[in-house]
């Protein structure tokens, strides 16, 4: 009886978070397809602000740059990131404790602090403002979360595997692309798609870093809002939110997978 | 094929010798167990001869070629590890052919020589299947296959039977002595179990704390430890007190020997045995009955003797009766201090 009745607690707790959470989303998500720009009802269906979005230069613009950028964060932080994972699996040295505990404040340090340590540094060392400046702060936050995952799907990697394969002749080059990357593969997946979000999804380091004119999707939201809200920018956040969402739920699949495919 | 020999090869990890001094053939085609104690060392001389390890001191010849430098990709070896190994993204066919792919054989020699590999190890049906799929005694053999099918110079193998419940351990038993034989291949395996190493090696080498102790046939070895720590190693033996030893008939001079029975040299009587036989007198103190064989401790001088032999062929003795033990004297060993 107790526990039937703890377990509804808990089932009433769980929707009253995921109200918490997804409410005002949803009432966004709704009004990107209400008719009236006052957001007044009764709810009207329309396609309308999702028609006008595709006739606007600007917004088309600052969305193929933040995928181009989320791209190319994500080529080069994947890259970075499982060579780290895999030098810090297989190679014990000096401070490598220090090192993995020193990956991890990135991702709590708020990204107001990192960003304007970013632009004071960029700008001290001579790369200023821009797009490698953005590229290079993405990277630098995205990093951690594909060793993160990386790693984890390294912790059930037999490395006897590693020593089977150069037992048999293979070279440093075939153990690691037929035998420890297929085994760490979903890993790597997650991990990219994890720093695709990381940096499609970034405003202030992207806000900080770029120059001025060259939007990013959610630094042009931003600043659209500062104008005064419109449907058509509850009609951009709607599709970011559904692109994000999606990602996430990917790249959650592919780290749960790991452990036992 | 070939002989391998390791000589004056020194290994350290950090201030831990792990290897000193070792010097040891391997003859061509024959079947080697390194046997000893966890920490003796013989884990780090197989991993040494593969070439995952490389010694501070002394060479290792493969053949004709001194390979102490060589890493292990290039010494030309086949390997067996004690959890298998196998590739879970490859099926049983593709982890067979795997050292073939890598050393670019055509796709035809490659699919002839898997099929050859899987045939020996009687596990031809099983090409397509994923080692997931597979029983533990199955996984054995697919290492196997893949271990032989570069036809490498030499065997190795890291206590291959460990993870296989005793029946199934048998069984292949059996079938790595019956594939070594078809092959023909110098084999080494290394193995903390010594009924293992008995029955599987033609020679065995013996290691405590990094160095070899004894290398020798498998009986000679058994009958002729040259310390106490084989000579209890490789079965139980019976100490002859020092004060008992004066009625015995011994294979040598007593000093700087000791001697010793193994448990089923022993016979067990009430009477006290004829002349001609060494015996002493003990009292019985337990009798472990096991299937087919008997086990008996007998408390000799205050010594605890043991005693193995068929059930039936024991008299029935009740516990603390007085027995004699007795045996025929060229079945003592004569083991140096």
């Amino acid at each position: 009886m107790t526990g039937g009745l703890l377990a509804l607690v808990g089932r009433i707790w769980l929707v009253a978070i995921l109200i918490f959470l997804y409410a005002p989303i949803l009432v966004m998500a709704l009004m990107s397809f209400n008719a009236s720009p006052f957001y007044q009802l009764p709810f009207e269906f329309t396609w309308r602000w999702y028609q006008d979005l595709s006739g606007n230069a600007q917004i088309a613009t600052a969305a193929i740059r933040s995928v181009l950028i989320a791209w190319v964060t994500t080529l080069i932080a994947t890259a970075l990131g499982t060579a780290a994972s895999i030098a810090l699996f297989r190679y014990d040295f000096r401070g490598k404790r220090v090192l993995q505990i020193l990956l991890f404040p990135p991702i709590a340090i708020p990204w107001l602090i990192t960003g304007t340590a970013m632009l004071t540094f960029f700008f001290a060392i001579g790369i200023g403002r821009g797009t490698p400046a953005v590229i290079i702060g993405h990277v630098a936050l995205a990093l951690p979360y594909v060793i993160v995952t990386v790693t984890a799907r390294l912790a059930s990697f037999d490395i006897t595997l590693e020593e089977a394969a150069r037992a048999m002749g293979a070279n440093t080059w075939t153990v690691l692309t037929r035998v420890t990357l297929p085994w760490i593969s979903p890993g790597i997946v997650a991990g990219a798609l994890f720093a695709f979000a990381v940096s499609f999804d970034q405003f202030v380091v992207s806000y900080f870093l770029s120059e001025p004119g060259d939007t990013t999707l959610p630094v042009l939201i931003y600043t659209a809002i500062r104008k005064g809200f419109t449907p058509e920018i509850n009609a951009v956040s709607t599709i970011i939110i559904t692109i994000s969402m999606a990602i996430m739920f990917i790249a959650a699949r592919y780290s749960k997978i790991g452990g036992n495919n | 094929m070939s002989q391998v020999e390791v000589s004056h090869v020194t290994k350290r990890f950090g201030t831990m010798t792990a290897l000193d001094d070792v010097t040891i053939n391997f003859t061509d085609g024959g079947f080697f167990a390194l046997l000893g104690p966890s920490g003796s060392g013989k884990t780090t001389l197989l991993r040494t001869i593969a070439g995952f390890y490389f010694p501070e001191s002394g060479t290792i010849r493969i053949g004709d070629i001194a390979v102490q430098k060589v890493p292990v990709e290039k010494r030309d070896i086949g390997m067996m590890f004690q959890n298998y190994a196998l590739f879970p993204n490859m099926s049983v066919a593709d982890n067979v052919g795997f050292g073939l792919r890598v050393r670019k054989v055509s796709r035809n020699e490659e699919a002839r020589r898997v099929a050859e590999a899987l045939e020996l190890v009687q596990l031809g049906a099983f090409a397509a299947r994923r080692p997931q799929q597979l029983s533990g005694g199955q996984r054995q053999r697919v290492a196997l296959a893949r271990a032989i099918v570069t036809k490498p110079k030499v065997l190795l193998l890291d206590e291959p039977l460990s993870a296989l419940d005793k029946t199934l351990r048998v069984d292949m038993q059996i079938e790595l002595k019956r594939i070594q034989r078809e092959i023909g291949i110098t084999t080494i395996f290394v193995t903390h179990d010594q009924e293992e190493a008995l029955t599987l090696a033609d020679q065995i080498g013996i290691l405590k704390a990094g160095r070899i102790v004894q290398v020798g046939a498998p009986r000679d070895v058994y009958d002729h430890p040259v310390d106490a720590f084989t000579a209890g190693f490789l079965g139980d033996a019976n100490w002859v007190p020092d004060s008992a030893m004066s009625g015995l008939t011994l294979p040598r001079e007593p000093d700087g020997f000791r001697f010793a029975t193994r448990p089923e040299m022993l016979t067990i009587s009430q009477d006290r045995p004829a002349p001609g036989t060494n015996s002493l007198p003990g009292k019985l103190k337990q009798r472990i009955f096991a299937g087919t064989m008997a086990t008996c401790i007998v408390d000799v001088n205050g010594e605890s003797w043991k005693l193995t032999a068929r059930d039936r062929d024991i008299p029935q003795i009740a516990a603390n009766d007085d027995v004699w033990i007795s045996w025929v004297p060229r079945d003592t060993m004569a083991v140096p201090r």
